[in-house]
């Protein structure tokens, strides 16, 4: 990847702070978040590398990454981040804007294994299809 | 009849971008008693101030009203450019056209009208200002020096070396601070000890220091030159003049207290004295955890006291002196890590702050010099760093840098690979900060000469792992993720000021900032003074800062006292209280509200039909008066008033921003 | 009840002690902070110079609400100053509301130093209330 003044979305970091709500230029890359996020051994880029990638406007890093469907929402980096930057909350916020930009169902009922249709609690199964589903 | 100059400053374009320079002059033409208008762009240059002195003697100008910045930035600038053209000082009034108006309103038409309101303001005053005369106080050439750390030491014994006298209070047993429990100073490496004790042994020979250790200082009353200042010398239970300082009572002393100085890491006597270099080197009792004081047992140490130096019957004293002026220098305490579980401090004992670990270093520490790990003795040989704990935290620590951990980090990476051959120290950093002389080779010696490793990347969490500890992070600038097992975890906790700073601070009528660090007068230009008069500061009181800066400061500090002493005398402040003898009705409700006990009781004798009667009414010391007024308030005659801010001055005031 | 403030700018006369608020509304300026220019700024060297007269006049002469700041109690530079204006000002207060005027028109306020923010943020907020209740019409002067 390149940082070029071709390539830098300075919107993609106002637009993910409007919606997030939180200050991502606060963000001063001492990586607590990495540190401690559970499942960070599935993901691509780290979150403190999402945050990095915001800020310098790296949009296609960024919304072809695993990362973003990986974070469990755990809060653990939200509270150990010393910048006071909710994490999960700035990761919703990319998810929603692939969302909004993309159309249609991204994930059908049928999609889903029986297991987790039968097993997963319905409030997770209905806020997935919120997500995935347009 | 009034002949007013004014002035409007451009402040290059501080003011002149959003007020409308010359609709203000065109306003302040036509306003009563304006004479004369001129504007400049640097009011505050050599040029301005010629500008204003030329025309005051070619326009015969009785009074000078100035727009520009605050007047707390160049009120006194502008009084000596004004006095040196032969006016009266207090001829002067300043309009605040920059921080209170251009600066604020970023409308041009909504600035240029206020501004054009508050020069009316200072028309208005300025038209009945009066010539006024400091009055000239005494001064006390003593000083005090309120700690008895480095910097109170340096600043002691400045004040001491210009020829006047010092008291220096210390609130331990010992003077010597913070910097006698280190054992190496960065970058130079220097003992510790080797350069603070000759310090300490100068300030107790000194013959124009008194040292005042284990006391506090109780109570301030006065204004510059004449401090009253009330301290209370705790009861050390012991009489100096006669303990000879053998330490037998020590050896026998069956309380133990954890160590203060020590960190807690190992215990102290009831009887004690903090460290083996104490100045005075005299024990004191802790009389909150003698078995005599608590439970009215054991007496030991009398019994063994070759002096019969123990006193059981020794009662706090209040001594009350009077000062000049004051150096605040009370230091600061290391963060408490109660947020921070997830280091696991207090739950681990292989977890130590920087200022333990530093305690292990130290030859005179309990572990002799040796870095051995608290759980098992055994020496570390990997030991993770942890910067920025409570440092740079907007959550749930402290938002500033501490300024020094960078530093006394890299040092102890390098000491711990001195000590102990085939050691391995991690530096987990957010960044690294190393400003200051040969600060940065220092800390390029860590990592290239004595094998630290930096790994850019602040530790999520430190998990207790057999007899390891297991510290998880990532490295930022690879992308890695980090889990290392190690034998030691220093955490490099923050700096935070003394809880009872603002208690302080309340008593010496001087301000502290939102963290409890003392506020100096001015951050760039006046670190050192603070906005009380005759009241300076030093060290890290003020802020946090590492050694060589503290005792410039204190050094500073000690020159301000000196500017203070080397005058024949004071001029106090000239916008005094007055009483009109004949509006006075002698009930002295001024004298009850007057913080400084300026008012007296004055019997004058005036004539009633034939006889001459006394009669007693109010009158002000002009040398004590400090001119806050609030004896013109509770006056009911309105008998007194407030020269340089009088009632009539400030109705005028009111009258033309009104209109 | 005024029909309309649309357009109303009022006038608020603010006394600030040289020591804290003063300071703190340069810290203001310094910071580049903005607040109304409603406010109009008197300095005194404390609180408690500010005579309950001073107070009243700003209303006869036409000021829409008045504003007095100092230092926090404790933390006066003259050390007890503050301690009257807090005392002496409760009581105008209550007399004010007897005359009729509405109590938000006149405000004390403690504001350090340090605390050019919540200058800023004070100003605004009273200009604010201020604008709401329109323009002050008891105790003018007839001119």
């Amino acid at each position: 990847m390149k940082v070029i003044t071709e390539k830098i979305n300075y919107n993609l970091l106002r637009e993910v702070e409007e919606v997030s709500g939180q200050k991502v230029s606060a963000c001063f890359q001492c990586g607590k978040c990495s540190g401690g996020c559970p499942v960070v051994w599935g993901m691509d880029v780290l979150p403190h590398q999402v945050l990095r990638y915001a800020q310098l406007g790296l949009v296609d890093e960024l919304l072809h990454s695993k990362t973003l469907w990986i974070c469990a929402s755990c809060q653990t980096c939200d509270s150990r981040c010393p910048r006071n930057v909710d994490i999960p909350k700035v990761i919703e916020a990319l998810r929603l804007i692939i969302l909004r930009n993309k159309g249609g169902n991204y994930l059908h009922p049928n999609d889903l294994p029986a297991r987790v249709r039968e097993n997963a609690p319905q409030q997770g199964l209905v806020s997935a299809f919120r997500k995935y589903a347009k | 009849m009034k002949r007013i100059g004014v002035f409007i400053c451009w402040c290059g374009s501080n003011i002149a971008a959003t007020v409308d320079i010359d609709r203000v002059i065109a306003a302040a033409q036509k306003m009563s008693g304006v004479v004369y208008t001129d504007q400049n762009k640097y009011t505050c240059s050599e040029i301005g101030q010629a500008m204003i002195k030329d025309a005051i003697k070619e326009y015969r100008l009785d009074r000078v009203v100035i727009g520009s910045c605050s007047p707390r930035m160049h009120e006194n600038t502008f009084r000596k450019t004004v006095e040196s053209a032969g006016l009266n000082p207090y001829y002067l009034e300043i309009a605040n056209i920059r921080e209170q108006c251009s600066w604020v309103h970023k409308d041009k038409e909504a600035g240029t009208a206020k501004a054009i309101s508050l020069i009316r303001t200072a028309v208005a005053k300025a038209a009945m200002n009066e010539a006024l005369f400091a009055a000239e106080m005494p001064v006390t050439r003593r000083a005090l020096v309120i700690g008895g750390g480095i910097a109170g030491i340096q600043a002691a014994l400045d004040i001491a070396d210009t020829g006047f006298e010092v008291d220096l209070v210390e609130r331990e047993p010992s003077i010597g601070g913070r910097m006698a429990q280190l054992d190496k100073t960065f970058p130079t490496l220097d003992c510790s000890a080797c350069i603070l004790t000759p310090k300490m042994v100068d300030v107790a020979q000194h013959e124009k220091i008194k040292l005042i250790t284990y006391a506090e200082v109780d109570k301030v009353e006065g204004y510059l030159g004449n401090f009253t200042v009330t301290i209370r010398s705790k009861a050390r239970s012991v009489d100096l003049q006669k303990c000879i300082g053998c330490g037998e009572c020590i050896a026998k002393c069956p309380s133990k207290v954890a160590s203060e100085f020590e960190e807690g890491l190992v215990s102290r006597r009831a009887i004690y004295t903090p460290f083996p270099q104490a100045v005075p080197n005299k024990p004191a009792i802790d009389r909150a955890h003698c078995r005599f004081f608590t439970a009215g047992k054991c007496k030991v140490c009398q019994k063994v006291c070759p002096a019969d130096a123990i006193d059981y019957e020794m009662a706090d004293r209040l001594l009350t002196n009077q000062y000049g002026a004051i150096v605040v220098a009370t230091g600061f305490d290391t963060h408490k890590l109660n947020n921070y579980g997830e280091y696991a401090y207090g739950k681990h004992p292989d977890v130590l702050t920087s200022l333990e670990f530093e305690r292990l270093l130290n030859a005179s520490g309990p572990t002799g010099g040796k870095i051995l790990r608290p759980s098992d003795g055994k020496e570390p040989k990997t030991v993770a760093f942890i910067q920025c704990v409570g440092s740079r935290d907007k959550a749930k620590g402290n938002p500033y840098c501490a300024k020094i951990c960078c530093m006394y980090t890299a040092k102890h990476a390098i000491l711990l690979s001195e000590k102990v051959p085939g050691s391995k120290a991690f530096v987990f950093y957010i960044d690294v900060r190393t400003a200051g002389k040969d600060y940065e080779e220092f800390y390029t010696r860590a990592y290239e000469e004595c094998g630290a490793s930096y790994i850019k990347g602040n530790v999520s969490k430190v998990f207790p792992d057999g007899d390891k500890l297991l510290v998880r992070s990532v490295d930022v600038l690879s992308g890695a993720l980090v889990e290392l097992s190690v034998d030691m975890v220093v955490l490099a906790a923050s700096v935070d000021a003394r809880a009872d700073a603002k208690e302080l601070a309340q008593k010496l009528a001087v301000t502290v900032n939102a963290h409890k660090f003392f506020t100096e007068a001015h951050p760039k230009l006046r670190p050192v003074d603070t906005q009380t008069a005759g009241i300076f500061l030093a060290g890290m009181c003020q802020g946090p800062k590492d050694i060589p800066e503290t005792v410039a400061q204190a050094s500073a500090a000690a020159v301000k006292v000196a500017a203070i002493f080397s005058k024949q005398s004071l001029l106090g402040n000239p916008t005094v209280a007055e009483v009109e003898p004949k509006l006075c009705s002698g009930d002295l409700s001024c004298m009850a509200v007057c913080p400084y006990g300026a008012i007296s009781e004055q019997v004058v004798e005036e004539r009633r039909g034939r006889e001459m009667v006394p009669r007693k009414i109010a009158q002000v010391n002009a040398a004590l008066c400090q001119g806050c007024g609030a004896c013109t308030v509770a006056c009911r005659p309105g008998a007194i008033n407030l020269k340089g801010f009088t009632n009539q001055q400030i109705l005028a005031e009111v009258d033309a921003i009104c209109l | 009840m005024p029909v309309t403030n649309e357009g109303f700018e009022p006038l608020i006369v603010a006394f600030c002690c040289n020591w804290c608020s003063y300071a703190g509304a340069d810290l203001a300026g310094v910071s580049r902070m903005s607040y109304s220019s409603n406010v109009r700024i008197i300095r005194v060297p404390c609180s408690s110079r500010v005579n309950p007269s001073f107070i009243i006049r700003a209303f006869q002469r036409g000021a829409d609400g008045v504003l007095v700041a100092g230092c926090h109690p404790g933390d006066c530079h003259y050390h007890s100053g503050n301690f009257f204006t807090r005392r002496r000002l409760t009581v105008l207060k209550q007399m004010m509301e007897y005359l009729g005027i509405e109590p938000e028109r006149f405000q004390v306020r403690w504001i350090s130093g340090s605390e050019g923010a919540k200058f800023a943020m004070v100003m605004n907020s009273v200009a604010e209330e201020i604008k709401r209740l329109g323009p002050n019409r008891k105790l003018r002067d007839v001119r």
